[in-house]
Parts: structure tokens; C-alpha cells; sequence
């Protein structure tokens, strides 16, 4: 295990989560992929700090948490509101600002 | 430990591909969860340890039971869920996410990543006693900045949620 496999692993995940985000019509599983993405990123962090030998990159995967969590609370409160309003969850029928 | 590196590398990629093609958003966030419990697993080989307790607690806990609460409270009919129903995607992304991953791939080999094997220093262990001097000197501020900002976030969510302001 070498800290390039730990990367690698990290981009895999993050394109994963990309593609969910590209493919994927449900606000509920855009939101969920880009918490993977979040994680792909925290988790490249954590092996650079694994790496360089001291723990600040381990502190930072510690704020990207936190902020995963604030990003989630607003994200699910968003997509309640706008269930309320327009009673989907379907990203493409969320176009006012298109038209 | 490569080997358990590859157990969990396993578990990661194949429970994110699943939850990102799983019809149901149920199936989708427990999935995710066991990703996330995955990714706890490398934290550990890395010995990240208060990261691995705080991944699971607040991934695998707190966020996906605040993501199936959002679901229930939904309550999506079998009508709602065929609209959202399969993956669509178009070549380019898929010809980009190759390029992206190969990029990464690429850059990792020129940085010299995969010369030596990651072996972990005293001193970069992370226990909860060797984080919190961190924490709460040199990264004091942000911390604060922190949970101001989830403060911000606690009342934007009520705020947004809430039926009508009086």
C-alpha cells in the first residue's frame, strides 16, 4: 500500500460520485454523490498527511466533515422546500431558471 | 495491510457503484453508508483513528439517518420514482471521467507516490491527544469558523423548512 494507491482510490471514488451527479435525475441521490465526493476528497487528504508525516491534513479532513454536515442539513432542508413547492424531486423538472 | 487495503478498496468502489445505480433512494443511502464505513476502514490503515470513529459516527450515522428521514418525510410514489428511474448518461462523461482518472493516475506516478510504501511516523498518528493540541491551537480559528458555520447551517435548515414565517 503505497500513498498513490490511497490517491488513485480517492479519484475512483470521486468519479464515481461525478457520475452520479451527471446521471442521475433524483436531488436526493445528487446530493448523497456529492458527499462521496466530499469523502474522495478527504480521503486524498488523510494519505498526503499519512505521507508528509504530520497530522495538518488529517485536521482538514476533520472541517471538510463539518462542513459536509452543515452542506447536508441545508441541501435536505432545500429539497424539502422545494418538494413542498413544485412535489418533485426530479432535477429536470427544477427549470424556472432555464426557461 | 495491502491486503486489507484492497478488502476495503473492494467494498468502497463496488457499494458507491451500486449506490449510484440503485433505482430506490433507500437502497442509494444504505449503500452509501456502507462506503462510507469502508472509507473508516482505510482511515484506520492510515491510523487516522479519531477520523475512522468520527467517519462512522457522522457519515454512516448522523448524515445518511438525516438522509432517510428526508426520505420518508418525502414519502415519493412509485410515480415519482419512474420519473428518476435509470441512469442516462452521455459519452462525453463517461470519455471525461477516463480522462480525469488517468490524469490522476498520471500525476500520482510523476509525484513519485508509488515509490515507497506508506509507513505511518510516531508523530503522525492520529489519536484524539495528538489531534486536539492541533485543533485547538494552531487551527483555533478555523474551528471557531467552524461551528459558526454550522450554527449558520442549524437556522438556515429550520428556516428553510418551515412551513410559512410569522
Amino acid at each position: 500500500m503505497t500513498a498513490g494507491h490511497l490517491v488513485v482510490l480517492a479519484g475512483v471514488l470521486f468519479t464515481l460520485g461525478m457520475l452520479g451527479v451527471l446521471a442521475r435525475r433524483n436531488i436526493l441521490v445528487i446530493l448523497l454523490s456529492v458527499e462521496l465526493m466530499l469523502n474522495a476528497a478527504a480521503l486524498a487528504f488523510c494519505a498526503f498527511a499519512a505521507r508528509a508525516g504530520n497530522l495538518d491534513g488529517q485536521i482538514m479532513v476533520f472541517f471538510v466533515i463539518c462542513v459536509a454536515a452543515a452542506e447536508v442539513a441545508v441541501g435536505l432542508a432545500i429539497v424539502i422546500a422545494l418538494f413542498r413547492l413544485r412535489e418533485t424531486v426530479n432535477a429536470d423538472q427544477v427549470d424556472l431558471l432555464r426557461r | 495491510m495491502t491486503a486489507f487495503f484492497w478488502i476495503f478498496a473492494l467494498l468502497i468502489v463496488g457499494s458507491a457503484l451500486l449506490a449510484i445505480t440503485r433505482r430506490n433512494a433507500v437502497s442509494t443511502a444504505l449503500w452509501a453508508s456502507l462506503a462510507f464505513v469502508g472509507i473508516a476502514g482505510e482511515f484506520v490503515l492510515m491510523r487516522a483513528f479519531f477520523l475512522a470513529v468520527v467517519e462512522v459516527l457522522v457519515y454512516a450515522g448522523a448524515i445518511m439517518v438525516l438522509f432517510l428521514f428526508v426520505i420518508m418525510l418525502l414519502n415519493l410514489r412509485e410515480k415519482d420514482l419512474r420519473l428518476t428511474e435509470m441512469p442516462r448518461l452521455h459519452w462525453a462523461g463517461l470519455v471525461l471521467s477516463g480522462l480525469f482518472l488517468l490524469g490522476v493516475v498520471v500525476t500520482c506516478r510523476r509525484a513519485g507516490l508509488f515509490d515507497e510504501p506508506l509507513a505511518v511516523r510516531a508523530e503522525a498518528v492520529g489519536e484524539t491527544a495528538a489531534l486536539a493540541p492541533l485543533l485547538f491551537q494552531r487551527y483555533l480559528l478555523p474551528f471557531e469558523i467552524a461551528s459558526f458555520l454550522l450554527l449558520a447551517a442549524i437556522v438556515g435548515a429550520v428556516l428553510l423548512t418551515k412551513r410559512r414565517l410569522s
